[in-house]
């Protein structure tokens, strides 16, 4: 009786979130959900010319896509975009997206070990959800003539930078404060006791910090703002966002920090009620062609999982990456594995009291 | 014949609004109703109960935020009826013909933009490298860059902002219909201009008081960008807890119960303020 | 100083808006417990006089004197005048009570005593025991009384009433002037009173002021302003007139002679109309100093005689006149004899019009000779 309850009730509100979604499309329609950048002008017309199909671009971030897949049970959109470990917990949970048929992808585009990498990350009961498409990190953007000093993610708490840092009140502070405070919140994914172990140390951290910060930032936009002006002078951001500022002020850059960047690979999904699955693997394959793979990556700012992507990437995006990343920083990079279902609810108990925190 | 085409038309007239109330607000709420009142005990497994209310008044921070959003928004709209108050009686009572017409557009043109757009208008006037804090800097008033966002105030100054036209437009319609002998009555019976006001011009603006307020109250309470952008890192909003269950933490289930909490309070503290003002509903929403 | 010093006093008050002269340089005074009208056309000035009383506005110059003293710059609530405005001006947000306590209230007056006073002025006015009701549950003769009574109270030195008979229907106006008049007397304040109607100003005044163009016309009792208007205007505007434009032909003392435009011959007595041959002048005839003459047998040897034919019948009961198209071409305008006479006459009727020569009113024309 109550699951039936629930449906109605899930019913109810999917016909309201329906209405605010673009029209039904016709089958050659493809409705993308992505991240800024990743699907450039340029590219999508050359991909309408090539293929016929039309391509309707929603961008938007992970927990965002999440919750729109959710509103329609899966519906709305034809190829969706997630992060690699926010992939299983949300079938898991929700049940919004549908296995890829690896038949109809080109496997020889993608760099090998990243396929096999997220088909592992994104496999549930037995079906493999996603493929990776671009790929970077997360980690410090620092004004280095400023705030040199600036070299982990603890660091941000320090007092010659008080009331001059931002980072986002989301769960890669969380994770990459714990890895700066010497502890593998990785490690503690399956074990939730030991998990909260670690957000207790973590929150009692960022409690302490909280005077040092001016504001948690909320948008890409907003931190690159605050970082140009100087009001704030060291940041977690992501790379490219570092890179971008560099190439207006040489005293901006990314900073990989001592403790490892974060590494986050963002992927192709169907959603379970998408109706152009033939133009989203189209679309699929025509991205992972190197030269495409390169206009992404210069629109976007992050490297690709294709083969020979990075080849016609420009030169000072290339001395940008190879500016913030050593070898050593590389293999320092920590994979984001795949989230287990719950583990948001209680990284978001403690995310609420660092927010209510005085 | 005649009757059943009038009946028709009736009926022509009153679907819409039918259509209205039913798909747009009674049936969301319903399904809101019925996913607050279900609670997650697996992936995929839900149960029937009152679980979300009882995790909502269980956890200290959600009902403090909640105290919180409700005091800063009846602050935000005693500090705008305060504002609102003398602008509507400058422009109802003291201004004529094409000065009034000026005036009132002149306090409906930051309308013309997006909430947003008005909200980073205020954001560039009080940031660090701000316009406030340059003027004040080559002032000579200060020697630094003073940071005047991300606090209270700063809230505070955006929902009065965003919010003073929905108290001023039934003021001054109130104002307007208050008879200019009324107010010279008064004088001539040997009131003071506090007297007046208190016994005359307030008691007659009470319907346009309380409407305005009641609007005020609900948009800062319903606020959601204003708090976040110009609050920064203390910007614990009711509707940003909201927000935040529904999409980043997947809760459907404790954001619906929030939203109905949220509902059950902007209700209560209407009625309140109704029962305070000694108006009633249909007094005032028919007045203005 | 005289030793019973008036009320209110005007001297040389004036006031003007830009280029326009609404009031110019008006003398008056208003004698303790006296009913005083100010009467004139709409735009006349008679409202900005009584707001400059009142104090709403401030003369441009002149003095203006309540109980001898100097009301110049004194705010209205510190005058010792209430007013009673055109639409009356009750709180709607009060009930009548508070209504009439108001003042009071303003002058920190007591609670208890308030009361008392409150229901000692409403049963005067004829209204006891209505504290509690709200505005809106009066007739319009008992608001009326309300406003006066919210006035009273204050005991002022003077009240004013702006026009507060307008907003009523006929019959109630009638009762009300009636009212009015021995409200004024019970009380024995000093009313002035503006309005453009003459039968408010004629029923209830001790002394009416005709004002024109922002000037006083005449100020007299009501008969002298009707029977011996000192001026053209007030003939025309006090009650009913004939009004013929002529030129005077012969002066033999208080005789005098004047011909019409339309070229009929009059004889007028009037002593001191100042005129001579030559000028142009007005006449003004009213209805009733007219007689009908059924037959030329009846006219006998009597002057100012015209034979006409009945141009309209007007039948207003007591009131009622005839037009009568005189052979010269002429309208004149006959009031019937209230006993009943003349009942039968009809439209194209042959009729005999005549008037004795003391009736008629005669001014020298504006602009003297044309």
């Amino acid at each position: 009786m109550s699951v039936k309850l629930t449906n109605l009730g899930r019913l109810a509100l999917a016909t309201t979130a329906i209405a605010a979604l673009p029209m039904m499309a016709s089958a050659d329609t493809l409705r993308l959900l992505t991240w800024g950048g990743y699907a450039p002008e340029e590219v999508i017309a050359k991909f309408e010319a090539e293929t016929g199909h039309t391509v309707e671009v929603t961008t938007s971030n992970n927990e965002e896509m999440i919750a729109k897949l959710r509103a329609t049970n899966g519906g709305g959109f034809d190829l969706a975009q997630p992060s690699q470990d926010r992939i299983t917990s949300a079938q898991e949970e929700f049940g919004i997206y549908k296995p890829i048929d690896m038949s109809k992808v080109d496997a020889a585009q993608f760099i090998p070990s990243m396929l096999t990498a997220t088909a592992g990350n994104s496999s549930f009961e037995g079906e493999v959800y996603g493929l990776p498409h671009v790929w970077g990190t997360s980690g410090l953007v620092v004004n280095t003539a400023m705030a040199g000093n600036v070299q982990d993610y603890t660091d941000l708490c320090d007092a010659s930078v008080a009331g001059k840092v931002s980072y986002r009140l989301k769960r890669p502070t969380l994770i990459g404060f714990a890895f700066s405070m010497g502890m593998d919140p990785f490690a503690a994914y399956g074990d939730s006791a030991a998990y909260q172990g670690v957000l207790d140390q973590v929150e009692a951290k960022l409690t302490e910090c909280k005077p040092n910060v001016k504001t948690y930032w909320g948008g890409g936009d907003e931190i690159k703002n605050l970082l140009r002006s100087g009001e704030v002078v060291a940041s977690m951001a992501w790379d490219t966002g570092g890179w971008q500022l560099n190439a207006d002020n040489p005293d901006i850059t990314f900073v990989a920090p001592k403790a490892g960047a974060l590494g986050w690979i963002d992927t192709f999904v169907l959603p379970a009620r998408g109706r152009a699955d033939d133009a989203a693997y189209d679309w699929i394959n025509f991205v992972m062609k190197p030269e495409i793979a390169a206009m992404i990556t210069n629109t976007a700012g992050n490297f690709t999982a294709a083969v020979d992507g990075d080849a016609g990437v420009n030169a000072d995006l290339k001395a940008r990456y190879q500016g913030s990343f050593d070898q050593q920083a590389i293999d320092n990079i920590k994979w984001y594995p795949p989230v287990p279902a719950g583990l948001e609810a209680m990284e978001g108990a403690t995310l609420d009291r660092i927010n209510a925190a005085n | 014949m005649k009757s059943d085409a009038s009946r028709l038309g009736f009926y022509l007239l009153f679907a819409p609004i039918l259509l209205w109330l039913v798909v747009l607000i009674i049936l969301p709420h319903i399904g809101l109703f019925i996913v607050s009142i279900s609670e997650k005990v697996g992936p995929r497994q839900y149960e029937t109960g009152f679980g979300n209310y009882a995790a909502f008044f269980g956890e200290p921070l959600y009902w403090r935020t909640f105290a919180r959003t409700a005091i800063m928004s009846i602050a935000a709209t005693a500090l705008t009826l305060v504002l609102g108050f003398p602008i509507a009686y400058y422009i109802a009572k003291l201004t004529r013909g094409r000065t009034k017409t000026t005036l009132f557009l002149m306090c409906m043109i930051p309308f013309w933009v997006s909430e947003l757009v008005r909200t980073f208008g205020w954001m560039i006037l009080l940031r660090e490298t701000g316009v406030f804090s340059n003027a004040l800097q080559s002032l000579g008033l200060v020697s630094g860059p003073v940071e005047m966002l991300y606090n209270d105030a700063a809230i505070m100054v955006g929902l009065v902002y965003t919010s003073i036209l929905f108290m001023v437009v039934p003021l001054v319609t109130t104002l307007d219909s208050l008879d200019d002998s009324l107010i010279e009555a008064g004088y001539d019976l040997g009131g003071s201009s506090t007297s007046i006001m208190r016994e005359i011009v307030i008691p007659h603006a009470m319907p346009g008081i309380v409407s305005g307020c009641i609007v005020v109250f609900m948009l800062s309470l319903g606020n959601y960008l204003t708090p976040i952008l110009l609050g920064g890192k203390d910007s614990l909003w009711f509707t940003g807890m909201i927000y935040t269950q529904f999409i980043t933490r997947f809760n459907w289930e404790l954001g619906s119960a929030f939203g109905f909490l949220l509902l059950g309070l902007s209700s209560l503290v209407v009625f309140l303020g109704l029962k305070l003002s000694g108006q009633t509903l249909s007094q005032t929403m028919g007045r203005s | 100083m005289t030793d019973i010093q008036p009320d209110l006093e005007c001297r040389d008050l004036a006031k003007s808006f830009d280029d326009f002269q609404a009031v110019d340089r008006v003398n008056f005074e208003v004698p303790k417990g006296s009913f005083f009208s100010i009467l004139g056309p709409s735009g006349c000035g008679k409202t900005t006089l009584l707001r400059m009383i009142s104090g709403f506005q401030s003369p441009t110059s002149g003095d203006l004197r309540i109980k001898g003293r100097s009301m110049i710059g004194v705010p209205p609530n510190k005058r010792p005048v209430s007013m009673v405005f055109q639409h009356l001006a009750l709180f709607p947000t009060m009930n009548i009570g508070d209504n009439v306590g108001f003042g009071l209230r303003q002058r920190g007056v007591g609670k208890a005593e308030i009361r008392k006073r409150v229901d000692e002025v409403l049963e005067r006015v004829g209204l006891p025991g209505v504290s509690a009701r709200r505005v809106d549950q009066l007739s319009g003769g008992q608001k009326q009384r309300v406003a006066i009574a919210r006035c009273m109270v204050l005991e002022p030195d003077v009240l004013l009433l702006d026009e507060p008979l307008g907003a009523l229907d006929l019959k109630l106006r009638e009762h009300m002037k009636v009212e009015l008049k021995s409200l004024q007397a019970a009380f024995n304040t000093t009313f002035v009173y503006i309005t453009h109607d003459q039968s408010e100003a004629l029923v209830m005044s001790d002394n009416i002021a005709v004002m024109n163009n922002g000037r006083f016309e005449q100020v007299g009792t009501p008969h002298d302003v009707y029977h011996r208007p000192g001026t053209a205007f007030v003939a025309g505007f006090v009650g009913d007139a004939n009004s013929f434009n002529a030129k005077v032909t012969a002066v033999n003392g208080a005789n005098i002679s004047v011909a019409t435009d339309a070229g009929v011959e009059m004889k007028i007595e009037a002593a001191d109309a100042g005129l001579s041959v030559g000028q142009n002048a007005q006449v003004f005839l009213r209805p009733e100093a007219i007689k009908l003459v059924s037959s030329a047998a009846d006219i006998g040897d009597s002057v100012n005689v015209s034979a006409g034919v009945v141009d309209s019948v007007l039948f207003n009961g007591a009131n009622s006149s005839v037009t009568v198209r005189s052979t010269t071409g002429g309208l004149l305008k006959v009031a019937l004899p209230q006993t009943g006479d003349y009942t039968a006459l009809q439209k194209g009727d042959e009729v005999f019009t005549r008037w004795h020569p003391k009736q008629a009113r005669c001014f020298q024309l504006a602009g003297g000779a044309r």
